[in-house]
């Protein structure tokens, strides 16, 4: 059994096996984020308190559930990469990096978008607000510091050292940005009372299934072409159909 | 010739980063006269009302002080680099971690303790009460080298790097802001009446994890930037 | 005495020749890569030059060989246990110089050699560092800032680290850059003098360098 999972940690078997997973990942996003959208914009009822502007949370919660969760599986990639020296696994952590910091603004984004009718102000230093956008900024920080090493093997492994004292510091951030938020008495969203609709959970559900899908998908894809990237100059790369075909044309 | 000891080797560190900062004074006053500037822009930019300078003094300072080691981050490492003394810290027969710990030190004892002095005069200047002074001295001794422990580890990340001083103060900012959270939140204490413990103690907790850690971690960051 | 389990047999350190071993060591560097299969050892009073072109990977096999770069493949052996494992303990025993002289302008010649010896982890007294620097021909230089010497007297007191500390094992990255001719006959003395007393040394450089009664082994990178 080791043996065939190693057989897949090397990038070369790895790159076709992702070119077949890619369809599987994305139709599904595909369907499920119609659906999703669909229920959450024209079966889910009205909410009593925030009428018809809470309907932004169906993308503002997924995106920022993901959001935190890509950093985490991204600093544990990172780590893997570093300890086991596992070159693929340094590749899925700079893959997963661009969604996590797409999701992040995606999520400061809707929390304005969703704030101007609830608060009245499109910012307000909410306890989630203002760690979603210390989240953005540790997202960039690793994405800079990759960029600027040129040498890959170095920016993976910077990288992944960045990642692991990030992802220590996040609780910390996050509570002591929780406790200044109550001692200055910020305000904050909250439901009404727990009883979401039905119709409402289900919607929320299926949103962050295919954005959870999403991320898979354009993951691989982006891994893929690291991959590519990397290996440019060794001989299986040069026999792919693909990079034949691009050179005779 | 005998062997040194690990202590030995932390003063040797020590004493050799602060004579060669003795050597070129410059570096070390221009962070000093940077903190004192910011801070002074502050009621220039936002008016002499005393009621809310008085308010905001801690977190000016904060800021500023932040900002100030961000400052003198980037020359951490860098000399050493370039010489080539770095290369040989790191063929030291010795634990590098300690060799780390000797730099950081000396880096604060350059940086943040005359921030740390200078402090108490600049929050006369924002008509602080004399016990919100003596918190924020003592919060800022035990805030600015948990600035310099998490610096040196982004210190030794972008080491060589073009951009370099630009790329650390973008790694470490986020990572230091909760210092910056509970530095200021135990003067805010203090002037609302409240007790300062708490934050002083989450602040200590921190700055003990970073002890335990950030040498460590910066020695791991060494040896990648040096490969 | 020591012993030691290599390969299968179990020998004792005493019969145990060769205590640096280099086995099948590869190098890449970025893309490219600089050797592969490369495998020599070397034992007591032996001396090598490694050579080749530029850009053959000279100083990455250096470097490679006190631990800055992992290598692709292969192993280093120091007295039959992989360097990494030794990690500081074969740091003890070795000095590598590189291009970079690692010494401080602002410092003079005598504080230089002290903290330079000091994070290497032996303490020397002024005695023995006026005496280092005096066999380098520093006499009446020892209290200068650096800044004020020249390139090869600079160089002379970063290869001034060679007399003080007991390190078995030089691996010197040309060593000779900017010496006169004065210097580089004491450099062949200083290495003579290092491996009579059972020492053994790595070096490159693009001058002539022989040291008397021994036979210097080359190794070739292309």
């Amino acid at each position: 059994m080791a043996i065939n999972w190693f057989k897949y940690a090397a990038p070369a078997s790895f790159y076709g096996l992702a070119g077949k997973m890619v369809p599987f990942f994305a139709w599904p996003a595909a369907i499920l984020f119609a659906l999703g959208i669909y229920i959450g914009f024209f079966v889910a009822p009205t909410d009593a308190v925030q009428s018809e502007a809470y309907r932004i949370m169906f993308i503002h919660v997924p995106v920022s559930i993901l959001s935190m969760f890509i950093y985490l599986v991204m600093a544990g990639y990172a780590a893997l990469g570093l300890i086991f020296n596992t070159r693929l696994s340094s590749m899925m952590a700079t893959a997963l990096a661009p969604t996590g910091a797409l999701f992040a603004f995606i999520a400061l984004w809707t929390g304005a978008l969703w704030g101007k009718p609830m608060w009245g102000a499109w910012w307000v230093w909410d306890a989630r607000l203002t760690s979603e956008l210390i989240l953005l900024f540790l997202y960039l920080g690793f994405i800079a510091l990759q960029a600027s090493i040129d040498d890959p093997r170095r920016a993976d492994r910077a990288g992944a050292l960045l990642a692991i004292v990030g992802s220590v510091n996040v609780p910390i951030i996050y509570f002591s940005v929780k406790w200044w938020n109550t001692l200055h008495q910020g305000s904050s969203i909250k439901f009404s009372d727990t009883s979401m609709h039905i119709a409402m959970k289900q919607a929320l559900f299926i949103m962050l299934a295919a954005c959870w899908l999403y991320v898979i998908a354009v993951t691989l894809v982006r891994v893929r072409s690291i991959i590519l990237e990397r290996e440019r100059n060794t001989q299986w790369v040069s026999e792919l159909a693909e990079v034949r075909e691009g050179e005779r044309s | 010739m005998n062997r040194l000891s690990l202590f030995g080797l932390l003063g040797l560190v020590i004493r050799r980063d602060l004579l060669l900062a003795m050597r070129r004074r410059a570096d070390v006053l221009t962070t000093l006269v940077f903190f004192v500037m910011v801070v002074s822009l502050f009621p220039l930019g936002v008016g002499p009302e005393p009621e809310m300078l008085r308010k905001m003094a801690a977190g000016v300072v904060w800021v500023a002080a932040l900002l100030a080691s961000m400052l003198s981050l980037a020359r951490m490492f860098s000399a050493d680099y370039l010489d080539g003394t770095l290369e040989q810290m790191l063929l030291a027969p010795q634990s590098l971690s300690v060799l780390v710990l000797g730099k950081i030190v000396a880096h604060w004892m350059l940086s943040g303790l005359p921030l740390v002095l200078i402090a108490p005069v600049l929050g006369l200047q924002f008509g602080m009460s004399f016990q919100g002074l003596w918190v924020l001295v003592l919060v800022l001794l035990l805030g600015t080298p948990i600035l310099s422990m998490i610096g040196a580890i982004g210190a030794a990340l972008t080491l060589g790097l073009r951009g370099g001083g630009v790329l650390v103060s973008l790694l470490v900012l986020p990572l230091c802001i909760p210092v910056l959270i509970f530095g200021t939140g135990a003067v805010d204490a203090v002037n609302t009446g409240m007790t300062f413990i708490p934050h002083v103690a989450l602040l200590g907790a921190m700055f003990l994890l970073s002890l335990v850690f950030a040498p460590w971690v910066t020695a791991q960051a060494l040896r990648i930037s040096m490969e | 005495m020591q012993s030691y389990i290599i390969r299968g047999y179990f020998i004792t350190s005493r019969q145990f020749n060769f205590m640096l071993e280099i086995s099948n060591l590869a190098c890449v560097r970025g893309d490219h890569q600089l050797f592969s299969g490369l495998s020599f050892s070397l034992g007591a009073g032996e001396l090598l030059q490694v050579q080749g072109e530029n850009g053959s990977g000279k100083t990455s096999l250096l470097r490679t060989l006190c631990g800055f770069m992992q290598p692709a493949a292969g192993e280093i052996h120091w007295c039959g246990r992989d360097v990494h494992e030794l990690g500081e303990e074969y740091y003890a025993e070795m000095i590598y110089l590189g291009h970079l002289n690692a010494i401080k302008d602002e410092l003079n010649a005598l504080e230089n050699l002290r903290i330079s010896a000091g994070l290497a982890g032996c303490a020397v007294d002024e005695k023995e560092a006026l005496a280092a620097l005096r066999r380098m021909g520093l006499r009446r230089r020892e209290h200068l800032p650096v800044k004020v010497l020249s390139q090869g007297q600079r160089r002379r007191v970063a290869l001034s680290r060679l007399l003080v500390g007991n390190a078995r094992l030089w691996i010197l990255d040309e060593p000779l850059t900017a010496l006169d001719v004065g210097a580089v006959g004491l450099m062949q003395e200083l290495i003579g003098e290092h491996l009579s007393k059972g020492g053994m040394a790595i070096f490159t450089t693009h001058q002539p360098l022989q040291v008397a009664g021994v036979e210097t082994r080359q190794l070739m990178l292309s």
